[in-house]
């Protein structure tokens, strides 16, 4: 279990003072302009070193994308975007981040910013987060009057602009390039890459797009070292996560845990347990809607973090853990999903946009047991048809639900089949 | 159904349309991967898309169809209700059935990007996707008719030619678009006497691949108000008549006045042939009238220069700064005017104005509405004479109707100085244009169909300077100027202005029926083909004054087209060397006769007043009348 003294955010819960002031008392912004006068490729270093993995929930390393963004500016500005579009089912870290501990992300900003030469940051906030838009300002204001961000921020001699951005309440628009497009005004669309958006990115200039966790946790790993970091957790998992438990157990929270904490640990030792004890367990969801679902058998000894969960053909996604118990239908909830997914898809690539109306609408007929054995296997063989078929990650997330049910709970579906037969148009005389 | 497979790439199908090639790429287009991908797509294509292929215009050129045919199943495993969604009304000529909307959003990025109105977008997301105006309205666009053509399913069609006829049952005849001066290479398609639609065809040099609503919806003009005998006016009251009769009639009337009293104007759509033989049967009667512009225009066209788009259109794309004077583009030459607007959108390029402000679809500096800004820039006292200044490549377009004007002529040469001082006249570059809007000007002023010696022109002509007066498909002219005593010859093929006052009627060819030559505003000599036959007893325009020349002793000489074409080419080297266009340099070229200092400041105006009906064809078709009623009220409410 993660000691206190290594965690990170020590006023997740909101107890203490999230002003300037109660963050400062907490360590943040401490010798920031010692930090940024290491220089841009020792910060890139020591997060390349720290293994710090990104955490909006493909775990690509943070060090690693820092660095693709191009050494000296071309002429064109660079643009660091903080993703706050925190839209996956199921989870609600970066929400706790931004209204709790701001100040950590907006050191962070400046930090990551400055580690690729970007003189202004934007955080992109979904519009749902009013209220944490709302503190988040706040935050900024204040970081602003302390002489934090602006003209030669905290002392640094770099001049860094930060600014909020609301969003319109639209999953897709998590998705990175999607997130540009939003954020230039256009219709949030995903775009093609190449070229990437350290190339090419917002405006046409080279920008990166982090997670609201992956900056949050910067500043700490700066100030503590990367060996810190990266003695926590597992090899090429590393660190610490903030683990979103929601479902059937008796205490739902949000915890900051090591990577690799044991799956069941979490639940029991920081979730009260699984409503009427672990035995009760059915399915867990690991990451956020879009991960396929584990039964209790993989959960019994399943380990939180990227590669385990990789390995039984799910994902650590953003870490929101959806448990549910005996009394849930299964089916049912991923249908739930898939009338999600059928919402939130943005229309752009044929595939997806017909796809997800045609799983929805072939769950539903699941659901109410009017699916034949060979609709089963039709919906399962479509969704191959959907995964990979698309310009963005949308694709897999609309898939990998119905793929996962199929793979944990097989028995339990081809148990919903019926002898239904889809009502055939009858062939009448030409009029 | 681009997905291809590329090594060392993620093992999943890639975009090859949106791919940039990279060295060393090892494409593979025909894979397992590949073909199952494709296969996928396709059925998501089709699965809710309607199969309502025996109603749908498309049938038989539709992309999806096609695509179905080479990469999808033989049969649907779909068994849900598929989507449907209202069909809206986008006005008079695009009929939209977005139940069967692909969703490609082709047609919102040619109305976005090429047709610079944004008047289409996605609504809604994910498969409640819609294509549509949001509020609905009929879309203002001239160029809306190519959404039809860019529509890769039957969810925009051509709302007139609505079932009307499937695609394989078409002959199809390529040829010249005359509603305009750019002559855009259009196809024709016909059915049996009919001509049902017509479509562009690419030319990159000219239309690109795009055509103007009027070009293209005009077509069912060409069966209604059709003159397709001769008519005699006998008290008072036309009747019809045989060709003899009329021939007849004519000798007598035009052997009993004295040849300077003989007289013949040219309408807007004649082909150069009929022309050089109406200028050569006058010559042979001894009259030296003859105008090919009857909106009156007297200036200096001496040289081919003078009047000429002598940029060319394609050179647009290569111009840094546009002085437009007296002209609106977007109505006179829709086309024209998307390709100034491409070049803008590529950058670097600035639009001035001097003239009424309206609407091009691309930002354009107001230099002025008179002829005053002229002077300012002539003496660099207008802000915009620094752009032009600085400019490499700078262009002038200059409206035709300008040069209609009682200044007509000092316009025409002060815009020539502004070209001088401005260097657009130099060994690289020639940027003094002139748009026309009428297809058969330059042809005629080519052949020099203007007034010989002493001869008298269009105004004089027309207030009692002739007797007798030879009206070839003329019809935008004064016609309540003419004299009550003037005998009025109407040769022509619709029953518009100048036929009610005729006294004769020959009936001739629309450009649909006939194999012509014409010559558009940069000079380019372009064939149009016969595509139907003429109706009823009218004949090709050439072989009727021809046939009056032999009638009343004159016999030109030749009998078939090829010949009057060797005729053509031997007086007029211009006309020898097919696809011989080529752009003149803009040196040593004296400046055109005119006196500049006789311009008067009177705004100068565009000359039409609407887009959609401007000659005879247009002002017969009924499509183009609900474009009246829809786009542009006050004339429709006027009509009535």
């Amino acid at each position: 279990m993660l000691n206190d003294s290594d965690r990170i955010y020590k006023n997740l819960y909101g107890q203490l003072d999230w002003r300037l002031q109660g963050a400062r008392a907490r360590g943040d912004w401490d010798g920031t302009a010692a930090i940024l006068a290491r220089g841009r490729d020792a910060i890139i270093e020591e997060v390349k070193a720290s293994g710090m993995r990104g955490r909006g929930g493909a775990g690509f390393p943070t060090g690693m994308k820092w660095s693709f963004m191009p050494k000296e500016s071309d002429g064109r500005p660079h643009y660091l975007v903080v993703n706050a579009d925190e839209s996956e089912p199921g989870t609600c870290k970066d929400r706790d981040i931004m209204r709790h501990e701001p100040q950590k992300l907006i050191e962070g900003s400046l930090i990551a910013g400055f580690a690729m030469g970007a003189h202004t940051g934007f955080i992109y906030i979904r519009g749902e987060y009013y209220n944490e838009a709302q503190r988040l300002q706040l935050a900024i204001d204040e970081a602003y009057a302390a002489g934090l961000l602006g003209k030669n921020a905290s002392g640094s001699g770099w001049d860094f602009d930060l600014i909020l951005h609301r969003g319109a309440g639209a999953y897709i628009c998590g998705e990175e390039s999607a997130l540009l497009e939003s954020l230039e005004g256009k219709k949030g669309m995903p775009r093609m890459k190449p070229p990437f958006p350290a190339a090419m990115g917002l405006y046409g200039c080279p920008t990166t797009v982090n997670n609201v966790e992956t900056i949050a946790g910067v500043p700490t790993i700066l100030r503590r070292g990367a060996a810190w970091f990266s003695a926590l957790g597992r090899p090429k998992n590393s660190g610490t996560k903030i683990f979103c438990i929601s479902g059937h157990v008796n205490n739902p929270c949000n915890v900051e845990e090591e990577m690799g904490v044991p799956l069941k640990d979490l639940i029991e030792k920081h979730a009260g347990g699984v409503r009427g004890g672990w035995d009760n367990l059915q399915a867990i969801i690991p990451g956020g809607a879009s991960m396929p679902i584990l039964n209790k058998e993989m959960c019994d000894t399943q380990l939180m973090d990227f590669d385990s969960l990789a390995a039984v053909k799910s994902g650590m996604g953003s870490g929101a853990i959806i448990v549910m118990d005996k009394s849930t239908d299964v089916v049912k909830a991923i249908w739930r999903l898939s009338k999600f997914f059928k919402h939130e898809s943005c229309g752009q690539c044929t595939p997806c946009r017909e796809g997800t109306g045609w799983m929805m609408r072939m769950m539903d007929r699941v659901v109410q047991g009017k699916a034949a054995l060979a609709d089963i296997h039709l919906l399962e063989q479509m969704t191959t048809q959907v995964a990979g078929h698309t310009i963005c990650a949308f694709g897999e997330a609309a898939s990998w639900p119905i793929q996962g049910m199929m793979r944990a709970f097989r028995p339990q579906v081809e148990a919903r089949a019926t002898d239904y037969r889809p009502l055939q148009p009858v062939a009448q005389a030409a009029e | 159904m681009c997905l291809v497979e590329i090594e060392k790439m993620p093992p999943r199908p890639q975009v090859a349309c949106g791919m940039p090639v990279s060295d060393g790429m090892v494409v593979h287009t025909d894979t397992e991967m590949v073909r199952k991908g494709r296969r996928g797509v396709m059925e998501f294509l089709l699965i809710n898309h309607p199969l309502d292929c025996p109603i749908c215009d498309q049938g038989g050129e539709c992309d999806l169809q096609d695509e179905a045919v080479s990469y999808g199943r033989d049969y649907s495993r779909y068994d849900e209700a598929k989507r449907a969604v209202a069909q809206p009304d986008w006005g008079p000529l695009v009929k939209a059935t977005m139940t069967r909307c692909i969703h490609c959003t082709r047609c919102v990025r040619f109305t976005a990007e090429v047709a610079g109105v944004a008047e289409l977008g996605a609504t809604f997301r994910g498969e409640s996707t819609q294509i549509g105006t949001y509020v609905q309205k009929a879309l203002s666009s001239e160029l809306s008719g190519n959404i039809i053509d860019l529509c890769p399913v039957g969810a925009l069609t051509s709302k007139p030619y609505a079932f009307t006829a499937r695609p394989w049952e078409l002959r199809k005849t390529d040829s010249i678009d005359v509603l305009d001066a750019v002559g855009a290479n259009i196809r024709v398609d016909a059915r049996g006497a009919e001509v049902l639609r017509i479509l562009p065809r690419i030319n990159d040099e000219v239309n690109e691949e795009w055509l103007g609503d009027k070009s293209r919806f005009s077509v069912d003009g060409l069966k209604r108000r059709r003159l397709d005998r001769p008519w005699l006016r006998e008290n008072g009251k036309l009747r019809p008549a045989s060709w003899d009769e009329v021939f007849e009639v004519i000798t007598a009337r035009m052997k009993s006045v004295a040849p300077g009293r003989l007289g013949a104007i040219a309408g807007d759509q004649c082909d150069v042939e009929s022309l050089l033989a109406l200028k050569q049967f006058f010559t042979a009667l001894g009259s030296p009238n003859i105008d090919c512009r009857q909106d009156g225009a007297v200036f200096d066209s001496s040289c081919r220069s003078f009047y000429l788009f002598n940029s060319t259109i394609a050179g647009i794309d290569e111009a840094d700064a546009l002085l437009i004077i007296g002209s609106n583009p977007r109505h006179e030459a829709p086309v024209l005017n998307a390709r100034i607007r491409k070049r803008w959108l590529a950058g670097g390029f600035t639009a001035g104005l001097i003239g009424m402000p309206n609407q091009l679809t691309y930002p354009v500096e107001q230099v002025g509405a008179g002829s005053g800004a002229i002077k300012a820039l002539l003496e660099g006292t207008a802000p915009f004479a620094n752009i032009l200044a600085a400019a490499k490549k700078p262009v002038i377009i200059l409206g035709a109707g300008m040069l209609a004007r009682p200044d007509g002529a000092a316009i025409h040469s002060a815009a020539w100085q502004l070209a001088l001082k401005y260097n657009m006249l130099n060994a690289e570059w020639h940027g003094f244009n002139v748009l026309h809007h009428a297809a058969a000007r330059v042809g005629a002023l080519d052949i020099g169909f203007v007034p010989g010696e002493a001869g008298k022109a269009t105004v004089q002509m027309l207030s009692g300077g002739v007797d007798v007066l030879w009206l070839q498909a003329a019809d935008e002219l004064d016609i309540a100027a003419i004299g009550k005593e003037t005998f009025v010859i109407y040769q022509g093929h619709h029953g518009d202005a100048g036929a009610a006052r005729a006294d004769v009627i020959l009936p001739g060819c629309a450009y649909t029926e006939k194999d012509g030559t014409y010559v558009n505003t940069e000079g380019r000599v372009q064939y149009s083909a016969m595509a139907v036959k003429p109706p009823g007893d009218a004949r090709e325009d050439w072989r009727i004054i021809r046939a009056l020349s032999a009638y009343m002793g004159y016999a030109l000489p030749y009998d078939t087209l090829s010949e009057l074409r060797a005729h053509l080419a031997v007086l007029y080297p211009i006309f020898s060397v097919e696809n011989g266009f080529h752009r003149f340099a803009g040196t040593s070229i004296t400046a055109p006769a005119g006196d500049m200092t006789a311009m008067d400041d009177a705004p100068l105006t565009a000359v039409f007043p609407n887009y959609y009906q401007t000659d005879s064809i247009s002002r017969a078709s009924p499509t183009m009348a609900a474009c009246i009623a829809a786009h542009v009220p006050a004339a429709a409410e006027a009509a009535e």
